[in-house]
């Protein structure tokens, strides 16, 4: 079968289908939208997981006086015991990997800092905060190792790990992204049932032409193909627009966006819209395919 | 070319069948009209032949392939040898009269060159050139009937399948278009054509297959409409057939369903006189 045939039928076979061909386009758009923000969400958390793991400490809290800490007994910690937990966690490289101490004014100034848009801000009070230790670990899953060595150690008011807080946090955005995801996958399944019914009525507004082609001896796939060929179109236009769209979220809403109203994390690029691309468009083609197979075989007699 | 040998048809169990042990052989270069009342199974006879529908008993074998063993995808080559014509037309209406006869030849992967030149050739042959660009709607219906003859011939099929072409066409244009049916088939090509009409059958004297319910009841060479029926033989020809009806033929009228072997009833038949080169013909 010649090519410019081929193309030329394919053409006419769109434009005569129209408003068939716009739905599936519409519906294949949507539905592929609607994963790639699944996924992207998905990866948004790995980012950051990525960015946090990294940069995960464990807190080792000391007394001040007045402390609410039952460990302290209302006794700030002395030079000495502080002296002694710095020395011992130099001696715990690795996993400890740096040691840092922050001071309550310290402690209290970043707290400012960081809160300085919201009412938190004005109502702290430096003596709510304690001096502390920060380490961070070469491995943050070694957390433990620290909070048995300290944990009611003389001088230690309290240990506090911020992977735990972080693990609640993205077991939360991961519910998320896999609702989204389930979601998409319900539009998929409409994008599917659409195809089928386009194919069907397709063959039937059609049989004309294929009850000719068999009778002068055609192929099955010369029969077949325009039907497949005009499905995979209609739904690579649809996910190529999906893609789109996401390369324009990321890029205006992500990195144009949030990236620079939350400069203390990481976010996902336009890296990451190229990398989930082809397994789209792929997905999408290999859906399209079968999905016209499938139909042609049940309604279109060879 | 074509044999069916007590071929049986049902199509749904239960029901009477619409060929009924049916055993009939038909020689290459033969022109063979299947007669028969409305529902006598004359349709299924030429759709079993193209594998349309498949044989419930018995064998056919249609230019040396047994249709029953015969792969789904060896299907379309079948095909290819054989030409089919419908009382319909089954016209593509939004293609031109070219482009309709094109369409057979490119659905099978013909280039461009064959094409162009082989659509004006059998355009020629059916007498329609110059009506190259005409849509469907603007020709006539033995016009119509005559593109579709062209579409079933231009691939240069063995045979020439036709399930009622005149049906839908006057008398005069009913002879036009069995003339040109029988000019094809003087060129080498196997007619068969399942027909009503009384007069086309006594005009052209061919072999005829008498169908009904299904059960073949006579089969006579250089037959007319009448005879074939068994009961009435008249001695002159049906009143309104103005050709020399040269009924120096025997005409046998047989009750029996069975029939052998027979031979063609003529010698090799002439070449078309458009001097239209044969070589080209499909042979596997
Ligand atoms: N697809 C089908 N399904 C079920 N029964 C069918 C089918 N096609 C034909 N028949 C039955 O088979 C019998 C023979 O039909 P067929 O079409 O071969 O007759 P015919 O001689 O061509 O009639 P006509 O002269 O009206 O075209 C009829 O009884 C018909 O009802
Ligand atoms: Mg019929």
């Amino acid at each position: 079968m010649k090519l410019s045939f081929v193309l030329g039928e394919l053409a006419a076979g769109l434009r005569r289908n129209l408003s068939m061909a716009v739905s599936v386009v519409l519906v294949t758009m949507i539905s592929m939208y609607l994963l790639g923000l699944g996924l992207l969400a998905a990866r948004q958390v790995d980012t950051m997981k990525d960015y946090w793991y990294d940069r995960v400490q464990v807190s080792i809290f000391l007394c001040v006086e007045g402390s609410q800490y039952p460990a302290c007994g209302g006794k700030a910690t002395t030079a000495d015991q502080r002296e002694q937990i710095r020395k011992q966690l130099e001696q715990m490289k690795p996993p400890v990997k740096d040691v840092y101490y922050e001071s309550q004014a310290e402690a209290f100034k970043r707290f400012k800092e960081q809160f300085k848009n919201s009412p938190l801000a004005e109502q702290a009070t430096e003596r709510a905060f304690a001096d502390s230790f920060r380490v961070s670990l070469t491995d943050a899953g070694r957390y433990d190792v620290i909070t048995s060595s300290f944990d009611g150690a003389p001088g230690v008011g309290r240990v506090q790990d911020q992977k735990l807080l972080l693990d609640k946090f993205f077991t939360f955005m991961n519910v998320v992204s896999w609702a989204a995801i389930a979601l998409s996958g319900l539009m998929v399944l409409c994008a599917v049932l659409l195809m089928a019914t386009t194919i069907r009525q397709t063959a039937f507004s059609r049989r004309r032409e294929t009850t000719i082609m068999r009778l002068v001896g055609a192929s099955n796939a010369t029969i077949q193909t325009p039907f497949v060929m005009e499905t995979v179109v209609a739904s690579l236009l649809g996910s190529g627009l999906a893609m789109g769209l996401l390369y324009a979220t990321v890029r205006y809403g992500v990195e144009g966006y949030l990236s620079r109203a939350l400069l203390d994390t990481a976010f996902i690029g336009l890296s990451d819209v190229l990398a989930i691309t082809p397994w789209i468009l792929g997905g999408v083609t290999a859906l399209a395919v079968l999905t016209s197979w499938f139909t042609l075989r049940r309604y279109l007699r060879v | 070319m074509i044999s069916f040998d007590t071929v049986t048809k049902t199509y749904a169990k239960g029901t009477r069948p619409a060929l009924d042990a049916v055993t009939l052989e038909v020689e290459r270069g033969e022109f063979v009209f299947v007669v028969g009342q409305s529902g006598s199974g004359k349709s299924t006879l030429l759709r079993l032949a193209i594998r349309e529908e498949r044989a419930t008993s018995g064998q056919v074998h249609v230019s040396g392939r047994d249709l029953r063993t015969l792969p789904d995808r060896k299907v379309p080559h079948l095909r290819r040898e054989i030409g089919t014509v419908f009382q319909d037309f089954r016209l593509l209406p939004a293609k031109t009269v070219f482009e309709n006869v094109a369409f057979a030849l490119q659905v099978i992967g013909k280039s461009r060159a064959v094409i162009r030149q082989t659509v004006p050739e059998t355009l020629r042959i059916v007498g329609l050139d110059g009506k190259e660009k005409r849509l469907p709607h603007q020709l006539s219906g033995g016009e119509q009937q005559r593109v579709a003859i062209a579409r079933a011939i231009v691939n240069k099929p063995t045979i020439l399948l036709a399930d009622e072409p005149t049906g839908n066409l006057d008398p005069d244009t009913s002879r036009g278009i069995v003339a040109l049916l029988e000019r094809i088939n003087r060129s080498g090509t196997t007619v068969v054509m399942a027909t009503h009409d009384a007069g086309i059958v006594d005009n052209f004297r061919k072999r005829v297959v008498r169908l009904a319910e299904g059960k073949v009841v006579s089969d006579v060479g250089g037959g007319d409409y009448g005879a074939s029926v068994g009961s009435v033989v008249p001695d002159t020809g049906m009143p309104g057939s103005g050709m020399p009806s040269g009924s120096d033929t025997p005409t046998r009228t047989m009750k029996l369903p069975r029939l052998g072997r027979r031979a063609p009833d003529q010698e090799a038949p002439p070449p078309v006189s458009e001097g239209t080169d044969e070589a080209g013909r499909h042979t596997e």
